[in-house]
């Protein structure tokens, strides 16, 4: 399983959020590699990823996936992004 | 990799600014200030915000200032600004913004491992409020230090 992190530069922000994923991850036992990305390169990325972790503010810049999108609100947040990829990838 | 140094002129206390760029420029200020970058890197984190929008405000309260490594980084560093005023960014869930983290990166292979030590920092929920609330320099300095080993 292949989930995307998004931020405008591919750096930053989206390493805090791709950290914060692995560890949720682990609480939920789901094996997935997580990859950091940036606008530029999503579609390409995403391509063959179930999910795709961002912020409220990119979501308009994915354009079309066929991932689910799910929004982040506290990149610091670690139960948040629990109780949202448990719902998206539903264990 | 740990997280680079704060040093005690990295650090604004207590900053005026009247919008969301006044504190981006504070926080570009602190790290010229402290010999991280050239006033050049601030009018690119400015940059970043303007084409991508207030995504950089990554928790209530916080923003993490960056751009992509170039000539007008002169090494790795991190400031931090915290406001009198809270000035909005224009996020929906996490306006307003009174902590400002700024970071400024040599090499875009060092990015991911001393961003990743800043969420080992605010992963505790306490720490935002504590660095918005700070009186000194010296107790934030001490917030980044604790983790940093």
């Amino acid at each position: 399983m292949k989930i995307v992190v998004m931020c405008g530069i591919g750096l930053g922000t989206s390493a805090i959020l791709k950290v914060n994923a692995e560890r949720a991850l682990e609480r939920l036992e789901i094996d997935a590699s997580v990859l950091a990305t940036d606008v530029a390169g999503v579609r390409a990325a995403a391509a063959d990823a179930q999910v795709i972790l961002t912020s409220s503010e990119l979501v308009d810049a994915i354009g079309k996936t066929n991932a689910d999108v799910i929004v982040i609100n506290n990149y610091f947040d670690v139960d948040e992004l629990v109780v949202k990829l448990d719902i998206a990838l539903g264990s | 990799m740990s997280l680079p140094h704060l040093p005690l002129d990295a650090i604004t206390i207590g900053a005026h600014a009247d919008d969301w760029p006044a504190a981006i420029t504070a926080a570009g200020d602190a790290l010229v200030r402290s010999g991280a970058a050239t006033s050049a890197y601030t009018e690119r984190m400015i940059g970043v915000i303007r084409e991508f929008g207030a995504y950089i405000v990554i928790a209530p309260g916080l923003a993490l200032a960056h751009a992509r490594p170039g000539a007008d980084v002169l090494t790795d560093g991190l400031c931090v600004v915290t406001l009198v005023e809270p000035v909005a960014f224009g996020h929906p869930h996490n306006d307003p913004v009174s902590v400002i983290v700024g970071l400024a990166v040599a090499g875009a292979d060092d990015h991911l491992q001393f961003v990743a030590e800043l969420a080992n920092v605010f992963n505790d929920p306490t720490v935002i409020p504590a660095l918005a609330g700070a009186t000194n320099a010296e107790f934030v300095q001490s917030v980044f230090d604790r983790t940093a080993s």
